[in-house]
């Protein structure tokens, strides 16, 4: 470590935090915008199916749809509590 | 071959009027036909930042509804040759834009021999702002180191990627990211966004990185666009991003702070 980032380190945190919470949201927010309309209800309905026999909490479920050339994928991935 | 910027952000305050003022002005000073349009109905500005408030007759919504011509609607800079205002409009009707009436607006400039036309978008995402992006070659993204501000850049983004002209065409329109109110002392403390974690998010290409400064209200209270300050650290950001965009290289300054520039010569 040098000297100067020494003194940057336990100062920095604010501004790293910031960082990170973007990353996440914005890789998020740039799936979605170029999503079909369809897909927040979608994602809706295929959370009560599943609640029909699993409890599953709001997030567990991603749906995107995947950009392939030619040809798009609808991806799904449902990560279930542990049992 | 006339080329259409617009200044945009999603998000209000970040510093659009200021740019668009100082960055048509530049391009002026450096011998460019150039036309500032104010986009923002119902709340000019722009004419304040040029300080031509006194002398507004028409506006860009009479233009559109025929009540008055282009040319006599133009307001002429009396500081540097070539450069217009088109002034925005107090009117209260949000529509007062429409797609076709713009769209005539910027023929008859180009027409006019205008090499650039400067949009300041309004904030938000609606019709204003769109109207503003619609007929963009370019896009200056102005982004504040703060996070909701480089979220909104994204949208924007996002938006001129899909909905302009030049994207349901099938082309590009040509992204620069340009960064204000930096302040390196508080990226050096960690509580500000730097330009690398920006541009790392963004990911389009820098234009330029205007410095916090006392000088850009100083500009505004006297109606001078503040690359006329050019004793300034922000008026010399601004010439340096004109000369950028000219496609001239120029070194990108102002990003670190004395202290640093310091510790970086002993320990760096
Ligand atoms: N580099 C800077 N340093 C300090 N203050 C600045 C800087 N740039 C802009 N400002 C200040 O920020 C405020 C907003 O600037 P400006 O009006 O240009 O923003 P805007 O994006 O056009 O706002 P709106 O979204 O309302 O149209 C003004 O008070 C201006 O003086
Ligand atoms: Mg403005």
């Amino acid at each position: 470590m040098r000297f100067f980032d020494y003194f940057r380190q336990n100062k920095k945190n604010s501004a790293s935090q910031a960082k990170e919470r973007l990353q996440i949201l914005i890789a998020h927010e740039r799936t979605s915008r170029n999503a079909p309309e369809y897909l927040p209800q979608l994602r809706h309905d295929l959370m009560s199916v599943i609640r029909k026999y699993v409890p599953i909490d709001d997030e567990s479920v991603k749906v995107q749809v995947e950009k392939g050339a030619g040809f798009d994928v609808l991806e799904l991935n449902i990560t279930l509590p542990d049992s | 071959m006339s080329k259409v910027i617009v200044v945009t952000s999603g998000k209000g305050g970040v510093g659009k009027t200021t740019t668009s003022a100082a960055f048509a002005m530049g391009l002026a000073k450096n011998g460019f036909k150039t036309v500032v349009i104010d986009f923002d109905v119902g709340l000019r500005n722009l004419d304040l930042i040029m300080g031509v408030e006194r002398r507004v007759v028409y506006d860009f919504v009479n233009v559109i509804n025929g009540e008055a011509g282009l040319k006599q609607s133009l307001i002429k800079d009396k500081r540097v040759e070539n450069l217009y205002i088109l002034p925005a409009s107090q009117t209260r009707d949000k529509d007062a834009l429409s797609q076709d009436g713009v769209e005539s607006v910027i023929k008859e400039l180009k027409n006019e021999g205008f090499d650039y036309i400067v949009c300041d978008s309004p904030a938000g995402i609606e019709k204003g702002a769109f109207m503003a992006l619609y007929f963009a070659d370019e896009a200056i993204v102005v982004t504040n180191p703060e996070i909701s501000s480089v979220r909104d850049s994204d949208r924007i983004l996002g938006i001129l990627q899909s909905k302009s002209r030049h994207a349901e065409q099938g082309r590009e329109v040509k992204e620069h990211l340009l960064i204000t109110r930096y302040s390196p002392e508080r990226v050096d403390e960690g509580q500000m966004l730097a330009v690398e974690d920006i541009l790392e998010i963004l990911a389009i290409p820098l234009l330029g990185v205007i410095p916090e400064s006392n000088a850009v209200l100083q500009a505004s209270n006297q109606g001078d666009p503040v690359i006329l300050a050019n004793k300034t650290r922000a008026g010399q950001a601004y010439s340096d991003i004109v000369s950028r965009f000219l496609g001239k290289t120029v070194e990108h300054r102002f990003l670190d702070t004395e202290r640093k520039g310091f510790f970086r010569r002993i320990f760096g």
